[in-house]
């Protein structure tokens, strides 16, 4: 297997980690050739042409640009082959990911919180069911971390004041590492947590084991009444407010003429800057709750909203 | 000897330190330079005695935050982004195209104050408590959550920036004005070729960073959303600032260091560079494509898919000259007349060490890569290569080449020989194992690590003992040679340039007549098979 040619490397475990491994083994022998083709060069004129060595020096090559255009295009042609490449392959790592299976992740100094649906809750560690494409929406709560799983070729930055999503899926079960690959203050080395990835079967046991009383969405449902959010969005309220049944997924007409897709950035930057997408026909009334959720509470909310994609008003 | 040297025209403290001497600052600018290499260094050897063990055993895990965050702010605007512009630069510009002086002397003089003030504010940060953020400055972390000496450490390198930009518009003027009757640009030495357009990177890509730290200090102090999305900023606007210095910065430290090469690659092969043309317009190549590439280091920010094709492709574009400066130095080598003084064994070794920084560059600039290998160690190798392996072992090679010009005394060809070759192995054990413990996953600026990664720190901190122990070598061989070393000739390594037509060495106004340029560079004769003048 090609992967076991490259020494004190582990292969990629999981489809796109092998087009990695590929391209990493590509980018090796580019590298080791022309290295090669170098370092024979030099070391044949170094010994060849010392100063000692009585050797036709008369210049044969003729000073013509030939070798210059010549070098510059071979370089020019396999650096945009490479290009090509590896831009096909980033492109397939950070495509739009799966909606099936959704999993939260809060980072803080120093530590991943990661939440399921199900209102599992874990900290510095994350289990996963094995060949199946996995969702995981990520925020911060401070400063930028990064998500890094090296056994997946696989890393994001996890910013503050915006939802990043990615896919993960793995192939085999087993243990990995989580690492924050971006400096993030004193604990950054300590914030590393572990992969877990199980067969399906083991997984929906681990969930129904870990099963707390109420799920996200039921909490979030409870933090919309306590923030006041059902005065206005619930039913039968006086005020005019879009109803958020069915909302989710769905495209909403705003009022300066585009349209926007309800999806969890939507609804975050709704909670925390309501007045920077005005649903058409509605008057810009929301106050913003800039400051006054926390992370973990405003995916709750987008959980709960998400929660009410199948009922339609 | 007819006239007085610069260095014996007067011996008062304030002859030196209100000097308009070129030469002389750049003694100033050498002296301050080497303190600095050494603060760094010491900083770098602390973080390679912890990264022993994976557990945090010798310092906490703030002191050690703040050693890194140390090393990299002194190592990049105090060392490697002055080192040759302001040393050798300043010392041979003026000589190498037949002038009396830089163009602004006084500026000069000013740049190296500023520069010292610049040092000293960072100096007074890291002693009063250390910064901890990086030398990068991360927002928000820089600008909310780092109880540290931010602001003080940012102002050092916001004033240093200064001297960066009075320095580069000082050659840019001197190398257009200046040059000697007949020294058309196509008779330049490639040296000052990159010089220039160091020069203009200087010129252009210093103010952004200014700009830069100046908005830090005020969303620190007035609490201005600019960074922070807490208060309506945006933290990858700064990225985007930082970078755009940043990665010309790059340049800035590694164009000189290749205009070096050109000279000590030519010299000790007797021939004319192949492609002299090629050579000199890559340099500006270099720097102009090098304006386009800041966003290779944020694939994996959240940055638009597009906008890291563009950078990714750019990133490509811009290794293309400096592949062909490979090929021409090694086509150089080609039918010469081959000598392996000090000076060619730090030439060769930088063309070995900086394309394996270049061939790994590539490997970042392809973005399916880059998203495993960023903030690893494969980064941390991958520059280390470019800065340290290229440019100061380019400023070692350069320092050798023209010590005889500067001191007007030779140096230990055995011990200046030997301190190259442990240079060259002690760099490949330092740096070649943290390219594996990239590929293999462990984060950069890591206190503690898990236990499998050992092997390879353990390796990689030996050889950073054997480089320490290289790096002394020239400060004890060089330091006896200033005082006790043989005269030297004026032109010890039969060398066309016009810097080698002044005694050594020079006398306070370079030239006792005006030279007169009548060829293109490097016509070097040869017939070098006379035994080396420096024993």
């Amino acid at each position: 297997m090609w992967r076991q040619w490259i020494p004190f490397w582990q292969p990629g475990l999981s489809p796109q980690s092998g087009d990695v491994d590929l391209l990493f083994a590509g980018l090796l022998m580019t590298s080791a050739l022309v290295l090669g083709i170098l370092f024979f060069l030099l070391t044949l004129f170094c010994v060849r042409y010392r100063a000692g060595n009585l050797i036709d020096r008369e210049d044969h090559i003729a000073k013509s640009w030939h070798w210059e255009v010549g070098w510059t295009t071979a370089s020019l042609a396999c650096f945009v082959g490479l290009f090509v490449w590896g831009a096909s392959v980033y492109f397939e790592m950070y495509k739009t990911p799966a909606d099936e299976l959704v999993v939260f992740v809060v980072a803080k100094q120093w530590m991943w919180k990661t939440q399921h649906p199900g209102g599992q809750a874990e900290i510095n560690a994350l289990h996963v069911p094995t060949n199946r494409p996995v969702r995981l929406v990520m925020a911060s709560q401070d400063v930028i971390h990064s998500f890094f799983i090296p056994a997946l070729r696989l890393k994001h930055d996890v910013v503050p004041g915006r939802y990043q999503d990615i896919e993960i899926e793995v192939d085999r079960p087993g243990t990995y590492h989580l690492f924050c690959a971006e400096y993030c203050g004193t604990d950054h080395s300590g914030m590393i947590g572990e992969i877990v990835a199980m067969e399906p079967a083991d997984f929906s046991n681990w969930l129904t084991r870990q099963a707390p009383s109420s799920s996200l969405a039921g909490e979030g449902g409870a933090l919309f009444r306590e923030l006041g959010c059902s005065g206005c969005h619930g039913p039968g309220s006086k005020i005019r407010a879009p109803p958020l049944e069915g909302l989710y997924g769905r495209p909403v007409p705003l009022s300066d003429g585009s349209t926007a897709i309800a999806d969890d950035k939507y609804i975050r930057d709704s909670i925390l800057l309501p007045r920077s997408q005005i649903v058409a026909s509605y008057e810009p009334l929301m106050p913003s709750f800039e400051g006054k959720v926390s992370e973990e509470q405003l995916l709750r909310l987008v959980m709960y909203i998400k929660s009410l994609a199948g009922h339609r008003s | 000897m007819s006239e007085k040297s610069y260095l014996t025209t007067d011996y008062t403290l304030k002859s030196w330190f209100l000097t308009t001497d070129h030469k002389r600052i750049a003694i100033l600018y050498f002296a301050s330079l080497i303190f600095f290499f050494f603060i760094g260094g010491a900083a770098a050897t602390v973080i390679r005695i912890e990264l022993a063990t994976p557990q945090g055993d010798i310092v906490s895990s703030d002191i050690y935050n703040r050693l890194f965050t140390m090393h990299g702010i002194i190592m990049v605007w105090f060392f490697l982004i002055p080192s040759i512009p302001n040393t050798l630069g300043n010392f041979i510009v003026p000589l190498m195209i037949g002038a009396r002086d830089l163009a602004f002397p006084r500026l000069n003089l000013m740049s190296w104050y500023i520069f010292m003030l610049g040092g000293c504010t960072t100096l007074f940060a890291i002693l009063a408590g250390g910064v901890d953020t990086g030398w990068t400055f991360y927002t928000p972390f820089s600008t909310l959550y780092s109880n540290s000496y931010v602001i003080v450490a940012a102002a050092g390198v916001f004033i240093a920036g200064f001297s960066s930009i009075l320095t580069g518009l000082n050659f840019i003027v001197t190398i257009h004005r200046l040059r000697a009757p007949g020294l058309t640009w196509y008779r330049l030495p490639l040296f000052l070729w990159s010089l220039y357009a160091t020069s203009v990177i200087l010129v252009l890509a210093t103010p952004v960073l200014a700009i830069t730290l100046l908005l830090i200090a005020v969303e620190r102090f007035f609490g201005v959303g600019i960074f922070d999305p807490r208060i309506g900023g945006d933290p990858l606007l700064f990225q985007h600032l930082f970078w755009f210095y940043s990665h010309p910065a790059v340049y800035i430290m590694i164009l000189p260091g290749m205009g070096v090469i050109n000279e000590l690659i030519s010299c000790f092969s007797r021939k004319q560079v192949f492609g002299y043309k090629f050579v000199a317009w890559c340099s500006l190549a270099i720097a102009a494509v090098g304006f386009l590439v800041w966003g290779h280091h944020m694939f994996v920010s959240g940055q638009s898919l597009i906008a890291s094709l563009v950078f990714s492709f750019m990133s490509f574009i811009v290794a293309v000259p400096s592949a062909i400066k490979v090929f021409n130095w090694t086509a150089t080598l080609h039918k010469g007349l081959l000598r392996f003084d000090a000076p060619m064994l730090y030439a060769l070794g930088f063309i070995g060490l900086f394309t394996i920084g270049g061939l790994t560059g590539l490997f970042l600039a392809c973005l399916a890569f880059d998203v495993h290998a960023t903030d690893t160690y494969f980064v941390v190798a991958h520059f280390h290569y470019i800065m340290v392996g290229g440019m100061v072992t380019a400023y070692f090679g350069g320092l050798h080449y023209w010590w005889p010009k500067i001191t007007g005394r030779l140096y230990s060809e055995y011990w200046a020989r030997a301190a190259a070759v442990l240079i060259f192995f002690g760099f490949n054990l330092t740096f070649f194992p943290q390219f594996i413990l990239g590929a293999e996953g462990m984060p950069r600026r890591y206190h503690v690590y898990p236990p499998e990664f050992q092997v390879w720190n353990v390796l990689s901190s030996g050889g950073a003992a054997i480089l320490a122990v290289a790096y002394l070598m020239p400060l004890f061989y060089l330091g006896y040679s200033a005082f006790f070393g043989a005269r030297a000739p004026a032109n010890p390594w039969d060398a066309p340039g016009l810097e080698w037509q002044t005694s050594s060495p020079p006398p306070e106004h370079n030239f006792t007549t005006q030279p007169v340029v009548t060829r293109a560079p490097y016509q070097y004769d040869r017939d070098f098979h006379a035994e080396p003048q420096n024993a």
